[in-house]
């Protein structure tokens, strides 16, 4: 499980993508209707100019100490590490960011990048809810127009999310086509971005699509590693020996494992949701399940879940937010370069995790979240006592107890 | 000469529009598809576009999207996109057929598959949605060595140095989308549309065909007037919606769905 020999040794320019274009090795790229390469186009020529801006930076950062409520803390979990008799297990709480999750720290940097390009409308796709919350939190503090796409399968999972975008001023509209989930929801986002170019800003939640959107989104979660890297060396005088975080589009996993990309010691795991075990083919894991091609979806070329006919597949997850069949075309690229282990958690092991969490730590995780936990777990126990893993506590679980009552017969 | 462009050369010494109906394989089977294709030409169509179905069209509208579902539910795939290519083929060797669609099940079937594949079928011209030319180096080669075209498509948003560019990379026929938005969505500004047509005109040599938006024999003529042609799409689709899904439609019925095509022709013709 924990492999004790060194990370496979990677030329440092391939850990350094994407290039121009927007590709991490053949994965990325921008594949969508012409319509839309204008402002994909213009998105790109923005943010590079931004990120060169010391002010845009500021700005940020601004906001994410004072209105988000960072740095958020890295906190060792002393029960959970007992509970698996090995490795230390630290968590970092993104789930004590405003609004629950770690979604918030790409919402504000995308608000910042719709504010300079005048956009008066912002549109996005939400599947667990969170990254919908976190941007109609962001469109109501600039004032603008907000709509959420979401699957009308979702909407029914995630109900007080859905509520909350509403009183934050958004208009959630129900998508009901397809799987009727997120990759259904993406779809119906782009539809509105080529209908409405001109006035519009699509904050995509995850880091894919494409480029620049693999790109800045990234960079706006590498606060997470960053503030991660600089706690450990504070709290135990080294860098963790692994960090784990659970991957749907993959934003979370890489913003804790991109500013450590290069340390060599550093082992990184991406726990996928293996629904209803890997075997069933019933998951949404394209990254760990051995019969997955990359394919081309939403702008981007990644490993795709899709039938030999290239029809995309419906994927199955307790949890709506990593309930998605494609990934980050970095994640792919990382996948086949080794640098992360790829790995599942089942629908079963996310929810022993959920209460494990919660009864050991008092802290209830997000089913997402759990997932990580779960083979965080696993992986303490294969470690020595001397080691330090940190696992991304994405988000927090308040949003899934209706879920989870539920999946447990229990009327709230 | 390719069969693309006998035909699109011989609109334009005859001084006559191209009408290019598109419509989805297998949608709602593939018997009923062959059928359908038989009767465009005789309604007078010059090119016919051939969806290949794609359960994530992000660039259709509600109509197409269906149309999609419908195929998929009929069990259509690639290889039977192809496949029913021949069949019409062996009926029909003039009338050049484009298959339009996504990235995906090509990309799954693979670039050097695909092209032996489409060869085979005897395919005039293949336009992939989501590839834009940045990515289409490796296809566009592949099927320029057998004689296939690579169909692009121009924007409102496109500006004129990548419509420039567009045109070098482009073959057949280029394809301008009237309007910001999905297949089937609503036209609002031809003066727009004339300019950017016009535009066009003095980039390239290339046929201008217009769709998106093509509803009805009135934005027919509207659009034709401007451009070389124009593709009607959404409006057919939801025809053929109404069509049995069983595969026991009768001649009639086929008639009654491309209906639209016919008084497109007609309107043309005067």
């Amino acid at each position: 499980m924990f492999d004790q020999n060194s990370n496979p040794s990677i030329p440092q320019q391939d850990l350094e993508g994407p290039d121009e274009l927007g590709h991490f090795g053949p994965y990325g790229g921008v594949f969508v209707g012409e319509t839309l390469i204008s402002a994909v186009e213009e998105l790109a020529r923005v943010y590079e100019e931004a990120s060169k801006d010391s002010a845009f930076w500021e700005e940020y950062d601004y906001d994410l100490n004072h209105y988000v409520g960072r740095p958020s803390p890295l906190y060792f979990a002393a029960r959970l590490t007992s509970l698996a008799k090995g490795a230390k297990i630290f968590l970092k709480r993104e789930d004590l960011n405003h609004t629950g999750a770690h979604k918030v720290n790409n919402t504000i940097g995308q608000a910042l990048l719709a504010k300079r390009m005048g956009k008066t409308r912002i549109i996005a796709e939400t599947g667990a809810g969170q990254h919908g919350v976190a941007t109609a939190t962001v469109a109501a503090r600039l004032g603008l127009d907000c709509f959420i796409y979401m699957g009308a399968e979702d909407i029914q999972r995630q109900a007080p999310n859905v509520y909350r975008m509403k009183l934050l001023g958004a208009t959630v509209v129900s998508v009901e086509s397809g799987s009727r989930t997120l990759k259904d929801a993406m779809n119906e986002a782009l539809r509105d971005w080529a209908t409405n170019v001109d006035n519009t800003y699509y904050i995509i939640g995850t880091v894919a699509g494409p480029h620049p959107y693999p790109l800045l989104v990234r960079d706006f979660q590498c606060v997470i590693g960053r503030e991660t890297r600089k706690q450990a060396l504070d709290q135990f005088g080294k860098l963790p020996d692994a960090l784990v975080a659970c991957v749907g589009g993959g934003s979370n996993a890489i913003g804790m494992f991109h500013p450590f990309l290069k340390d060599a010691e550093v082992f990184m795991y991406g726990v996928e949701a293996g629904g209803d075990g890997l075997e069933t083919g019933r998951h949404a894991a394209p990254l760990s399940a051995d019969d997955v091609s990359p394919g081309v979806l939403h702008g981007n070329r990644t490993y795709l879940m899709a039938d030999p006919n290239g029809q995309i597949m419906e994927t199955h997850s307790v949890s709506a937010g990593l309930d998605y069949p494609g990934v980050g075309p970095e994640h792919s690229w990382l996948k086949d370069m080794k640098r992360v282990k790829y790995v599942a958690a089942t629908d079963k092991e996310a929810m022993q995790a959920f209460h494990e969490t919660t009864q050991l730590e008092g802290i209830i995780p997000a089913l997402e979240s759990s997932h990580a936990v779960a083979y965080a777990l696993k992986l303490a126990s294969a470690m020595r006592s001397d080691q330090n893993i940190v696992v991304n506590m994405s988000g927090r679980g308040d949003k899934d107890i209706e879920t989870v009552a539920r999946l447990e017969g229990i009327t709230l | 000469m390719s069969r693309l462009s006998e035909v699109t050369k011989r609109a334009a010494i005859n001084g006559q529009k191209l009408l290019i109906p598109y419509l989805v394989a297998g949608d709602p089977n593939l018997s009923a598809t062959e059928k359908l294709m038989h009767q465009l030409v005789k309604d007078g169509a010059d090119i016919i576009e051939l969806g290949i179905p794609f359960s994530d069209p992000s660039s259709d509208g509600p109509v197409i999207q269906l149309g999609a579902e419908r195929a998929i539910a009929s069990g259509t795939s690639l290889t039977d996109v192809c496949e029913l290519m021949k069949k019409f083929r062996a009926k029909n060797s003039a009338t050049p057929v484009v298959l339009m669609g996504y990235l995906n099940p090509i990309e799954l079937m693979g670039y050097e598959e695909f092209t032996k594949e489409v060869s085979k079928a005897d395919v005039d011209g293949v336009l992939v949605v989501d590839m834009p030319p940045a990515e289409s180096f490796d296809l566009r080669q592949r099927l320029r060595d057998v004689d296939i075209d690579t169909i692009f498509l121009v924007a409102p948003t496109t500006g004129i140095e990548r419509a420039k560019l567009i045109t070098e990379v482009c073959s057949g026929y280029l394809y301008y989308v009237s309007l910001k938005g999905v297949t089937g969505g609503a036209l609002i500004d031809a003066n727009a549309i004339r300019t950017r047509v016009s535009e066009l005109r003095t980039l390239t040599e290339l046929p201008v065909v217009i769709g998106f938006g093509i509803k009805d024999v009135d934005s027919v003529l509207k659009m034709s007037d401007m451009s070389d042609g124009v593709i009607i799409g959404s409006a057919l689709v939801s025809e053929i919606g109404k069509l049995s899904v069983t595969g026991d439609e009768t001649s009639e019925d086929v008639e009654a769905a491309t209906k639209l095509i016919r008084d497109a022709r007609d309107a043309l013709q005067v």
